[in-house]
């Protein structure tokens, strides 16, 4: 090493931020390994299995949109064939007795999403922003339409089901039970999580950040912006084809769901609500959201509103996501005043609990009266109890509306006071 | 002394209008040429045609005598011409560190590698920090560019314009906007970065023109009315009346 580079150039990690990093990789991989003994019925094993499909799905479709600046609605393609072509694969590996094991079938679910974004990406990838959503849209409805066309291959509505068990055993496991395909998904995550960090470290990784900010001036340095976004896109497509692939052996089935608006739409929120300028905003967003879906489907039938407005929410007020309202603390905490900040949260907290619960009031009764009109009109849902049929929740529900969000207006001002007081602290003191 | 670039015959139309009307250009290696004119008379445009951005209408334009017109801009720039921005053109979210490193990578040959940390590059490391010392940044090398003073980014600009080693460097108007002490500053930085490489240099500041340039060359309305040396610009009755003497009144 030159003088120079020791002198100007950031410093090279040191031994105990390498450990600390890697630390926490293999934090992560214990944490993955110990999941089912602490959380062992068969649901949580379902869930922690969903989930670990929809980070590598989130991270895949965060190669588009967070790093390379590509706004896609139309990931769900990818997932899809990826998950079609693994329950293919393992009904004719099955078939023919193959002697290829399932952990290995993620991997065709990759090489096909990898395939045909080679295939569809490189028109697409000419050019970013509209054009590019705009295309993304519309292979997706092409392809989501041919699946109900090409019913040999896409099985129609009823879709393809497969055994996965038929297959090669892997030290005697032959992937029946939840808890082994459990741990089939927590490797692939982990694996993908590696993968697709490394890849952001790459000269490919960094110039796909620089395309995304300025694609105009990539030109200049000598890189083609399209042949950076179209491999960008290439990989976007192989991890999503693992994580549909993953999908499929999860359920034993693939069907145009898979393929469909509502799975590129989820895929996107999921992103977006973790936070798409972060690594770990997807992961965040993917564990979140699926907690969310799982959780608001049990408790009320329009959970798919709720979730949109939740969206709303986060884009108006938190567009760096849950990551970035999380990351703006930092410095707080760094500097020592976050117990100035704390207690208006908690004052703030309040009124808005107040009109969220008002908006629910409001929204379960207008569905009780929409959906099932005849029906008892005391209903329960999130826990409490109210009868949709009387004046007296009507009312209260306004008010809770009403002065929830009048007085929230006030108190979200006064946390705006206390966080410029917490960080403009440190220049009174050096003044 | 060979030929750097070379303009045969260009024109540049945007539907009726001509903004470029056969111009004919030649620039020497290791020249420092500027390009002055009033405004609109179609300098940036010039710019926008030799780096590729824009395919002329009509006519030709050579770099080191072969034809690159019709090129793409990062072709262009693999043979070794690069420039700067007349606004502010870099990468906002990525620190200067970043911003620098990538205008290194292809030069030092990493293209779209996917297989290689770029944290692990010696020679990309070493590049990188040099350009950075050479630009004064050293101290700002964390923050994202679009957090840097105005001519911190102007600096930063130049220091893009450069980092991939180009030995033809286009400059769009590096002191616009700049106090006297900045320009003064940006001056003795270009001078010293574009040592021994042919520049090409719009400027309005004429302070910063007739202190830089080997030669200039005058353009007005599209057309190159006179190309000389500072001195014979000075002296040119047409550019003084075309020019000249409409920044005297």
């Amino acid at each position: 090493m030159t003088d120079i580079t020791a002198t100007v150039a950031p410093p090279r990690p040191t031994a105990a931020s390498q450990l600390k990093f890697y630390g926490l990789w293999i934090a992560a991989a214990v944490a993955l390994l110990l999941l089912p003994k602490i959380f062992s019925s068969g649901g949580s094993l379902t869930t922690f299995s969903l989930i670990g499909i929809s980070i590598i799905f989130a991270l895949s479709y965060n190669i588009l949109l967070g790093q390379t600046g590509m706004l896609s609605f139309g990931h769900a393609v990818y997932y899809g064939l990826g998950g079609f072509l693994a329950v293919h694969a393992i009904n004719i590996i099955g078939a023919n007795k193959w002697p290829i094991p399932l952990p290995l079938v993620p991997l065709i679910g990759g090489a096909t999403g990898l395939i045909f974004a080679m295939l569809l990406g490189w028109v697409s990838t000419q050019r970013s922003g509209t054009a590019f959503a705009m295309i993304s849209l519309g292979v997706a409805e092409l392809v989501a339409s041919s699946a109900l066309i090409l019913r040999t291959f896409f099985g129609g509505e009823g879709g393809v089901s497969a055994d996965r068990t038929k297959l090669l055993k892997v030290f005697g496991w032959n992937f029946g039970p939840q808890i082994q395909i459990y741990y089939l998904v927590a490797i692939w995550t982990l694996l993908c999580m590696v993968a697709m960090y490394a890849l952001t470290r790459t000269p490919l990784g960094r110039m796909c950040n620089a395309v995304r900010d300025n694609p105009e001036r990539v030109q200049f340095v000598g890189y083609d912006p399209h042949v950076v976004r179209y491999i960008a896109f290439c990989f976007s497509g192989f991890f999503a084809g693992i994580a549909g692939a993953l999908s499929a052996i999860n359920f034993e089935i693939a069907n145009s769901a898979y393929l469909g608006a509502v799975q590129s739409g989820t895929v996107l929120f999921a992103a977006y609500i973790g936070g798409i300028a972060f690594f770990i905003g997807p992961i965040v967003g993917a564990i979140f959201v699926t907690f969310l879906s799982l959780a608001l489907s049990d408790v009320t039938p329009v959970w798919q509103l709720y979730f949109g407005l939740f969206f709303i929410a986060v884009v108006m007020f938190a567009p760096f996501g849950i990551t970035g309202l999380l990351m703006m603390h930092r410095p707080l905490v760094r500097r020592g005043t976050l117990g100035k900040v704390l207690p208006w949260y908690a004052i703030a907290l309040v009124p808005t609990l107040a009109l969220v619960t008002g908006l629910m009031l409001a929204i379960e009764s207008i569905v009780h009266y929409t959906t099932n009109p005849s029906d008892d009109p005391n209903i329960r849902s999130f826990g409490i109890s109210f009868n949709a049929a009387s004046p007296i929740t009507w009312a209260i529900s306004l008010a809770l509306i009403v002065i929830g969000f009048v007085v929230a207006r006030y108190t979200w001002a006064w946390v705006g006071q206390a966080w410029d007081e917490a960080t403009a602290q440190p220049k009174e003191t050096a003044a | 002394m060979s030929t750097a670039i070379e303009l045969r015959n260009v024109e540049k139309s945007f539907g009726l209008t001509a903004v470029i009307r056969d111009v004919n250009l030649k620039v020497a290696a290791g020249e420092r040429h500027a390009i002055i004119g009033p405004n609109g008379a179609g300098k940036s445009t010039l710019f926008n045609l030799i780096s590729g951005y824009m395919k002329p209408t009509t006519g030709s334009i050579l770099l080191r005598d072969q034809v690159v017109s019709g090129l793409a801009p990062y072709e262009i720039n693999r043979r070794g011409l690069s420039r700067s921005f007349q606004v502010t053109n870099v990468f906002a979210n990525m620190t200067v560190w970043e911003n620098l490193r990538c205008a290194v990578l292809w030069a030092t040959g990493h293209r779209y590698a996917f297989w290689k940390s770029v944290e692990n590059l010696p020679e990309v490391r070493e590049r990188t920090a040099r350009i950075l010392q050479d630009i004064s940044l050293t101290a700002r090398r964390d923050i994202p560019a679009g957090l840097l003073t105005y001519a911190e980014q102007r600096a930063l600009e130049i220091g893009i314009t450069i980092a991939g080693g180009a030995d033809v460097i286009l400059l769009d108007e590096p002191t616009a906007g700049m106090s006297h002490a900045e320009t003064e500053r940006s001056v003795a930085l270009i001078r010293r970065l574009t040592e021994g490489r042919t520049l090409l240099i719009v400027e309005h500041d004429m302070s910063v023109v007739f202190g830089l340039a080997d030669r200039i060359s005058v353009l007005v309305y599209g057309k190159i009315i006179a190309s000389g040396t500072p001195e014979q610009i000075r002296n040119d009755p047409k550019v003084k009346e075309a020019y000249l003497g409409e920044e005297a009144a």
